[in-house]
């Protein structure tokens, strides 16, 4: 079986993350970028799989710029068997169809059981990726599960949405999103980073995923009018509880109209 | 005129989720807003449009299909598909939920559309549609559009107060649609019960909890707060993971973003992350105690002290205010 792995760079939330504000996207050189910790998840979740059957193979695919190769080294060195990187400098500041088309073409032909990915990036926050490509590729897709399991020929897991906690289930080939409820990730070990170096990356442009991507891609595309930086909050100072502080306080939410 | 479509969440038992009200606002804007509603045949319509005419539709398609419930997404796909075909709208609204992205992602490849998603605010400008965002937490503000095609616009739930004048008895067209291909099937489902509290998402306050509060037990006293400020319940991922109160209550970065005219933060660090969820509100409250936590540079009132002293003094001069 084989299992492809969806892993994204984004810059790191510990950091101020910066928009150039004449095109609205990220300002790659301002914070450190980081694997996105819900696709390390999401790596993880496909690598307990594959502890329990060694027959599993998995491959990272990353869609990003040059230095996303560093995503790839990661999650190669965290177990991944292979990696595919997407690179391509008509990429940059792709909205999510062309990501979805691109990302789609990549996976037509590459012989997945099962596509595992984060249910959405720290840096996006759409969600809306994984069914894209489920609807592209004509697979069932299992979203936004903070409990994965492989039965037989289907994949399994629970899914909590605002309205109600399900188990859902789908036949395999499928794609699956996961939430931050699923395991953390392991850390590399120094086998694991010294193998890293060994294991087979590809490298693909646009023009290598023809034609396959002119199947996937469509006209209609978001762009970005405006982009303003909102004044930041300053706080006041605080006061120290020297016994009446909750009274203080009651008197405060009393005077800004609060209570 | 031109026909804005709305997507309808349901609730379990049925009903126009919260959302709905919102949507149809938003959409009374840009055209006439029609709403449109996948069920599983026999469902009761006539109340279910009645509902939707309160909120606002102008009109309602009810798209029948045997897989709603038991099927992910992809018959609501078919049902806006199919409304799409036949009103030729020009702009399709849908909340930003967990089942309502799906939906979206899957119908923007399905009918060629593009996507903007969690918008805050949406306005018409000449005949295009202008989508508002707002990014890392509300520190950038975007506007953005779509070009080439029908644009699919995701509403972040919360964030829009306009509201359509209701409508006495809809006019409702009844449509039956097919699912094709491989499903993901829901197997079993247990519904959100209702807390009795207001949506975090939408509540005008919000009480949230971190790790200082220490054990679930003790977590109590957020609830406490919350229900005598007659407000939502709020966790940091801390509490969340320490199993204190339910992921449903984050608040942050990869949680639920609040808005709320008062967020109270309660043994609450402030990490960056959780600062990215709540640094919107119009006022914060932060109680911690340790006074170099990061969580005071965003409060309008902070009290550098214990939650179990502080709280416990505040609810009762609430008391004593009624
Ligand atoms: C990719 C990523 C995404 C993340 N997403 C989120 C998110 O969505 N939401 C989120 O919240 N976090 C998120 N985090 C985690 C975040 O970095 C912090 O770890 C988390 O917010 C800390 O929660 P906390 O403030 O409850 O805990 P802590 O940082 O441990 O803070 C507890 C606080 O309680 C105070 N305290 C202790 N006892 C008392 C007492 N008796 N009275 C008053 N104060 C007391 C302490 O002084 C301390 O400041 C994310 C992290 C990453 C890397």
């Amino acid at each position: 079986m084989r299992i492809i792995v969806l892993i994204k760079h984004v810059p790191d939330t510990w950091e101020e993350r910066v928009l150039d504000p004449t095109t609205g996207r990220l300002d790659r050189s301002a914070s450190e970028r980081v694997v996105d910790e819900i696709t390390e998840r999401a790596l993880e979740a496909a690598l307990a799989l594959k502890d329990r059957d060694k027959s599993i193979e998995v491959v990272a695919l990353t869609m990003g710029p040059g230095e996303s190769s560093g995503a790839i080294k990661k999650a190669l060195s965290m177990g991944a068997d292979a990696g595919i990187h997407l690179v391509d400098d008509a990429l940059a500041g792709a909205d999510a169809m062309t990501t979805s088309a691109t990302l789609a073409a990549a996976l037509r032909d590459a012989g997945a059981d099962l596509i595992i990915a984060g249910n959405e990036s720290t840096d996006g926050r759409g969600g809306v990726i994984p069914a894209m490509i489920a609807e592209h590729l004509g697979l069932p897709a299992l979203t936004f599960v903070s409990e994965l399991a492989i039965d037989g020929d289907r994949v399994r897991g629970e899914r909590a949405t605002e309205t109600a906690t399900s188990i859902v289930s789908a036949p395999l080939p499928a794609i699956v999103s996961i939430t931050e409820g699923m395991p953390e990730p392991r850390f590399p070990s120094f086998k694991g980073i010294m193998g890293a170096k060994k294991k087979p990356v590809a490298s693909h442009s646009l023009a290598d995923l023809e034609p396959a991507l002119a199947g996937s891609r469509q006209g209609a595309s978001s762009i970005v009018l405006t982009c303003e930086q909102r004044p930041g909050r300053t706080g006041a100072e605080p006061i120290v509880d020297e016994g009446d502080a909750g009274t203080q306080l009651a008197a405060f939410l009393a005077q800004q109209r609060l209570v | 005129m031109t026909t804005a479509l709305v997507h309808i969440d349901l609730t379990a038992d049925g009903a126009p989720a919260d959302s709905t009200a919102a949507l149809l606002g938003a959409a009374a804007a840009l055209g006439e807003p029609v709403a449109v509603v996948a069920v599983a045949p026999g469902t009761d319509t006539s109340t279910l449009a009645s509902a939707l005419g309160r909120l606002g539709a102008a009109r309602v398609v009810v798209a029948e299909a045997t897989e709603v419930g038991s099927v992910i997404a992809t018959p609501q796909v078919s049902a806006l598909a199919a409304a799409i075909d036949r009103e030729q709208p020009s702009v399709v609204l849908l909340a930003h939920s967990i089942e309502s992205r799906d939906v979206a992602g899957r119908l923007a490849v399905r009918v060629g559309g593009a996507l903007a998603w969690d918008a805050v605010d949406v306005a018409a400008d000449g005949d295009r549609v202008v989508a508002t965002h707002s990014l890392f937490g509300g520190a950038y503000a975007t506007t953005s559009m779509v070009e080439g095609g029908l644009p699919i616009i995701t509403v972040r739930q919360g964030s829009i107060d306009a509201r359509a004048a209701a409508v006495a008895s809809p006019a409702v067209e009844m449509l039956s649609v097919e699912v094709t291909g491989a499903v993901a099937t829901v197997e079993s489902s247990t519904p959100v019960r209702p807390s009795g509290r207001p949506e975090l998402r939408t509540a005008k306050v919000v009480v949230a909890g971190g790790r200082g509060l220490g054990s679930p037990e003790r977590f109590a006293l957020v609830e406490q707060l919350a229900d005598a400020l007659g407000g939502a319940v709020g966790a940091s991922r801390a509490a969340v993971d320490a199993g204190y109160i339910a992921p449903a209550a984050q608040v942050g970065q990869t949680g639920t973003t609040v808005a709320p005219d008062l967020y109270i933060a309660l043994g609450i660090s402030g990490a960056i992350q959780h600062k990215a969820g709540m640094q919107t509100a119009k006022t914060i409250v932060a109680i911690n105690t340790d006074a170099s936590a990061p969580i005071f540079e965003v409060a309008d009132f902070g009290i550098v002290g214990d939650v179990f002293q502080v709280v416990p003094q505040l609810l009762s001069a609430l008391e004593s205010r009624r």
